[in-house]
């Protein structure tokens, strides 16, 4: 068995979100060193503000703005911040009943351990620096001794309201492709494809997965396929890919590697576009230190009659 | 209210749970527990009804991975088939409602994760709301720990009794061959206080399958079939804030459901990762003394994210199966400090 092939994955999006006009208001609040909740019929204050009250589902939008101090309701000491958590440095997670508020917010307490952190005691927000509209517009929490503060009595309604925040979202993998996705990746470094047999059906998959998805059964009997192919079916691309050197119009084709049950995709190349034709017979063409065929070309020969290929168009 | 038709879990499989499997592709991972688990009821996958799987692209970190697992089940010719972003648990109780449509007589349902190639504790962040807790990265380990914290502060247990929890655990899993951490494991040190690495469940790979089968069918295909006498699932508000953590009333109103309190039930499958979330859950749903609680070691011995809950159906019903429990509860969860709860009765025949 090969070495177990792996490769970093990073996964990253600046997902972009709208904002309803409640969180819209709590968001631009925050942006304004503003805390609102919102009331529901029975009078109580949700803070974080929901659009929908979470025991009878009814619209909310009576905003109520409440102290940005409060007493910590349960905590957690976390010694060891992880990437993009509010505190490079050990801080406790918190959840926070602010006073004029009914439920609690989530987010993290300064202070310098877990002994000066117990539930019930008095905390206060500490802001950001720079705010934009956004849950980290509050940097923190910090221990706070004196009275509540009182609320200002802000009604939600500002200039210049924040309509949707931009998350950033990255999560890093390790890739590793399994055992028979490995071994083709290792046959294409010799510039060799090697297919898989069903033992069941006898179809060679190419690229093999390790199952046939006909039988759904393993596959494992290495066969080697090709080099040369039939162009089974094709398109011609007439708009450039981002970041991709190649000259449009080309040509995209199914190939069938000879020996393989199924086509797989390839570019073709060394003829005029125009003249790819299905049953055109292809060989791959390699550049130097590839990882897999750059593109396949004409061998010259006859084209393929219909019949050998018309199973895998 | 007495389901419109008997369906009965008749064949259950699962993997090896393991710290990593970078070996194998999904697809490799999942092959031998599908055929281990048609191979226990004759059944070929061309002749399954329906199937019903769970798992998540953010584990691994490809969009539409699931279709790459469809390879194992013989997906073509068109099969009936349907996916879940959940837990198999929940693909399980999708399967379930179709048998009762009487559409299909027999379904498999299967479920997978591998939480190797990522960080799981980074990787959980993103199912939280996007609004107001995700841009803040709080990790599951962080996320329980309030809830422990409320509990110790509520007088519902305290750390020796959390200790206890896992020690327990982890001693019954010596049982079971299948699980990742078993025997004597250190309670270590703190997590997030005031959890220890001990009251946090492995993090793994694995895969688990189950096949169902209505009425008579299900005689034919297993000796003793666990007999599903309710299954329900519930949830709650996603905000932390608004919830008491120290409760569970989704688990309960669950199992209420699902008939779980209409007699006693021997033993239960828990899929609590956490050991406060055992005392939660015990609570919830009224499991004293007399009931043996995850006589497979439960999620503290191996919890495969996706499939740790429909592993947990498949060990109560392999214990009616053997002949080892004759009404038994299963409990899956999902979501932050138990926000979703899924409860299955399953009963086996009166000997
Ligand atoms: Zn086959």
């Amino acid at each position: 068995m090969p070495e177990v092939l792996k490769a970093p994955l990073v996964v990253e999006f600046p997902f972009t979100r709208s904002l309803g006009p409640v969180q819209s208001a709590f968001l631009t609040g925050l942006r304004e060193q503003v805390v609102l909740g919102v009331r529901t019929a029975d009078g109580r204050t949700l803070v974080p503000p929901v659009e929908y009250d979470p025991v009878t589902a009814e619209e909310l939008s009576d905003l109520v703005e409440v102290a940005p101090t409060g007493t910590v309701t349960t905590w957690a000491w976390n010694h060891d911040p992880r990437r993009g958590q509010p505190l490079a440095t050990p801080f406790a997670w918190v959840l926070v009943r602010l006073d004029g508020a009914d439920t609690a917010l989530l987010h993290a307490l300064d202070a310098p351990g877990p002994d000066a952190v117990r539930t019930g005691m008095r905390v206060r927000v500490r802001w950001a620096a720079e705010r934009s509209g956004a849950i980290t517009d509050i940097a923190c929490f910090e221990p706070y001794d004196g009275p509540a503060a009182e609320p200002g009595g802000h009604d939600g309604r500002f200039e210049d309201m924040v309509t949707g925040i931009v998350a950033p979202a990255r999560l890093d993998y390790v890739y590793s492709p399994g055992r028979a996705q490995a071994a083709y990746i290792a046959g294409l470094a010799e510039h060799r494809t090697v297919g898989e047999r069903c033992p069941s059906c006898h179809k060679v998959y190419v690229p093999p997965k390790g199952a046939c998805p006909t039988c759904g059964v393993a596959t494992s009997e290495q066969v080697e396929v090709g080099p040369r192919g039939t162009v089974t079916t094709y398109c011609i691309v007439n708009i450039k890919a981002k970041n991709l050197d190649i000259e449009v119009p080309y040509v995209y084709a199914h190939i069938a590697l000879d020996g393989a049950g199924l086509a797989l995709h390839g570019r073709i190349g060394g003829i005029p576009y125009d003249e790819v034709r299905m049953g055109l017979r292809v060989e791959p063409v390699w550049t130097e230190g590839g990882r897999h065929p750059d593109h396949y070309r004409p061998t010259g020969e006859p084209d393929a009659d219909y019949e050998t290929y018309k199973e895998m168009l | 209210m007495e389901p419109i038709r008997d369906i009965a879990v008749v064949a259950f499989a699962q993997s090896d749970h393991r710290r990593t499997s970078d070996e194998h592709s999904e697809v490799e991972m999942l092959l031998p527990v599908l055929h281990e688990v048609l191979d226990r009821t004759g059944l070929r996958a061309g002749d399954i009804g329906f199937t019903c799987s769970g798992s998540s692209d953010y584990l691994a970190g490809r969009a539409f991975s699931f279709t790459m697992a469809l390879d194992g089940v013989g997906a073509w010719p068109p099969i009936s088939e349907s996916h879940v972003e959940m837990d198999g648990a929940w693909a399980l109780y999708e399967a379930w409602t179709k048998l009762l449509t009487g559409d299909a007589d027999t379904a498999l349902v299967y479920s997978y994760g591998k939480s190797s190639p990522g960080s799981v504790r980074d990787v959980l962040t993103r199912q939280l709301d996007p609004y107001y807790l995700a841009p803040l990265w709080p990790d599951p380990v962080a996320l329980a720990a309030l809830q422990a914290r409320a509990l110790i502060d509520a007088g519902e247990t305290d750390e020796t009794e959390l200790a206890a929890v896992a020690t327990r655990s982890r001693a019954s899993a010596t049982a079971n061959s299948h699980a990742q951490l078993r025997g004597s494991v250190p309670q270590g040190d703190y997590l997030v206080r005031p959890l220890r690495t001990g009251d946090c469940p492995p993090i793994g790979d694995g895969a688990a399958a189950v096949i169902l089968a209505a009425g008579d069918r299900a005689r034919e295909l297993c000796e003793r079939p666990a007999w599903i006498r309710g299954i329900d699932h519930r949830v709650e508000a996603h905000s932390l804030g608004v919830r008491d953590l120290t409760d569970s009333p989704s688990a309960r109103l669950a199992a209420e459901r699902a008939g779980a309190f209409e007699r006693p039930v021997d033993t239960a499958e828990l899929h609590a990762p956490f050991t406060s979330q055992e005392v939660v859950l015990r609570k919830a749903l009224r499991l004293d003394d007399s009931v043996r609680v995850n006589p497979s070691g439960g999620a503290l011995a191996a919890n495969p994210i996706m499939a740790a809950g429909l592993v947990r159906i498949g060990e109560a019903a392999a214990r009616i199966h053997r002949g080892e429990s004759d009404r038994a509860l299963a409990h899956a969860t999902s979501g932050p400090c138990l926000q979703q709860n899924l409860v299955a009765v399953l009963e086996g025949d009166t000997r």
